[in-house]
């Protein structure tokens, strides 16, 4: 660890709230990378082993989809955390990603944050409540974005 | 009859196609000139023989003609979208509440349009970005549903260049598209807020207005310092057949701008 990754893990709005050695623990297994617009950070089908947060920057996540090319499901930017397919029962990417601007963020092992937060569950709690806020917010956002708000609204046939 | 329940006929000059669905259209007046708007306002636009509607003012405040944008959705807008330049429409107006964005003189102006919603607060920007450096930020966050229906996406280039910060997101993206693909309130947070000293002006649907002003709230501004437009069927526009009525509200009168205060306890009434 550094100290420029720890305070920039500090100033991410993901470590809000977190207690100076909690942060420290963190930012031991935390590395700072720059990724260069157009370079892939990871393909659907890989092993899902790390994650990221982002600090500016863009990244797209995509899908291959036969017929139709390659879709952009949901951007990411300053302030996100990317990457949360390592939490799920099948530890592969779901969706790629790829930096559509020239990204910098703190790159994880999983594995070893995961190692972490058996070793301190107080800094394992305080970590999954986040991640959970994460998934629980771009599961909120994709259920605005499958309601279709802005489509003309057809007339109900009657009744409430 | 009074003079505002008499329509003024106006002639459309100019058209242009924003989407496969929206048209902007610029009327000139056929003889003298309504009242200039404010932004935020909007007029009764009649298609002769189809019927009247409600549309916000989308072009400059203080423009010679008018400029409205209109989506089809129904046979009155169906009929305006498809007025040929010479084509008379008659026109009542302007009614209602306007934005007051100098109100954020000195603060930051947070400009946040949903779809067809960015037409009303066209003439807030406009006349935001005439002086913008008596703000101390502009800016403007745009959602839409797919590239193709972005509204006056040619001029969000020249809103940059006159000062103000735009961001642009779609629900979906098409091949060509190398913005970003999310919920328009997923850009509030990157935008550097500052919730003490922002005045927030949102339209859109109503669910993405709540949801956009429950965000900001979440962020630290109150209610009285977000602004939306609200909409409901309208006839007299000057507060006089009950049509418009949102609770205790007139919206022909007492909106379409509302504060959030007054808004939010009406957004959570279903069927109000
Ligand atoms: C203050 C105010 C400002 C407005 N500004 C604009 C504007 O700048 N540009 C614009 O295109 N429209 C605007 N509208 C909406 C416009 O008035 C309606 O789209 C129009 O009245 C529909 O009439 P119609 O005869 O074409 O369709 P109708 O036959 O009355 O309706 C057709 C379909 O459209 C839906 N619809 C009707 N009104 C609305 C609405 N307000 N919002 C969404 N869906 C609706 C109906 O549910 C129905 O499914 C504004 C409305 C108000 C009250
Ligand atoms: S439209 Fe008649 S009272 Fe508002």
């Amino acid at each position: 660890m550094t100290e420029s990754t720890a305070a920039a893990l500090a100033g991410h709005t993901f470590a809000t709230g977190l207690s100076r050695q909690h942060i420290d623990r963190l930012a031991a297994h935390a590395t700072a990378i720059e990724i260069p617009a157009g370079q892939r950070i990871f393909a659907e089908g890989q092993l899902a082993a790390r994650f990221w947060l982002v600090i500016s920057g863009r990244v797209a996540l995509d899908l291959q989809i036969p017929g139709r090319g390659r879709l952009i499901v949901e951007t990411l930017g300053p302030g996100d955390e990317l990457g949360l397919s390592w939490l799920g029962p099948i530890r592969q990417w779901q969706f790629g990603a790829v930096a559509q601007l020239p990204v910098t963020a703190l790159e994880f092992q999983s594995a070893a944050v995961e190692a972490l937060c058996d070793y301190d569950h107080e800094l394992g709690y305080k970590l999954t409540r986040r991640l959970l806020a994460t998934a629980v917010s771009r599961l909120q956002a994709a259920r605005i974005r499958i309601l279709d708000l802005y489509a003309v609204p057809v007339r109900s046939a009657g009744g409430p | 009859m009074t003079m505002s329940q008499v329509p003024v006929s106006y002639r459309v000059s100019e058209r242009q196609d924003e989407t496969h669905d929206t048209v902007t259209l610029t009327l000139e007046p056929a003889g003298a000139p309504l009242e200039s708007s404010k932004p935020g306002q909007f007029m009764m636009l009649y298609a002769f023989g189809v019927g009247e509607v409600p549309v916000s003012v989308s072009g400059p405040p203080g423009a010679a003609g008018l400029t409205h944008t209109i989506r089809a959705v129904g046979a009155v807008s169906r009929a305006l979208c498809s007025a040929a330049p010479g084509q008379a429409v008659g026109v009542r107006g302007p009614f209602g509440t306007s934005w007051h964005e100098s109100d954020a003189f000195g603060q930051d102006l947070l400009v946040i349009g949903g779809g067809i919603g960015l037409a009303p607060l066209r003439p807030a920007v406009l006349a935001a970005l005439r002086e913008p450096g008596r703000y101390r930020h502009i800016t403007v966050l745009i959602g839409a549903r797919s590239p193709a229906e972005l509204v006056f996406a040619a001029e969000y280039e020249r809103w940059r260049d006159s000062g103000a910060t735009v961001e642009v997101t779609v629900d979906r993206a098409d091949a060509g598209w190398h913005g970003h693909v999310s919920v328009v309130t997923q850009l509030v947070g990157p935008s550097g807020l500052d919730p003490r000293r922002t005045l927030a002006l949102i339209c859109g649907p109503e669910v993405m207005m709540r949801l956009t002003a429950q965000t900001l709230l979440a962020a630290g501004m109150t209610a009285s310092q977000i602004r939306v437009s609200l909409e409901r069927n309208m006839q007299c526009g000057v507060g006089e057949c009950g049509h418009c009525q949102f609770g205790p509200l007139l919206l022909c009168r007492d909106g379409p701008v509302v504060s959030y205060h007054a808004a939010a306890p009406l957004l959570s009434i279903r069927e109000l």
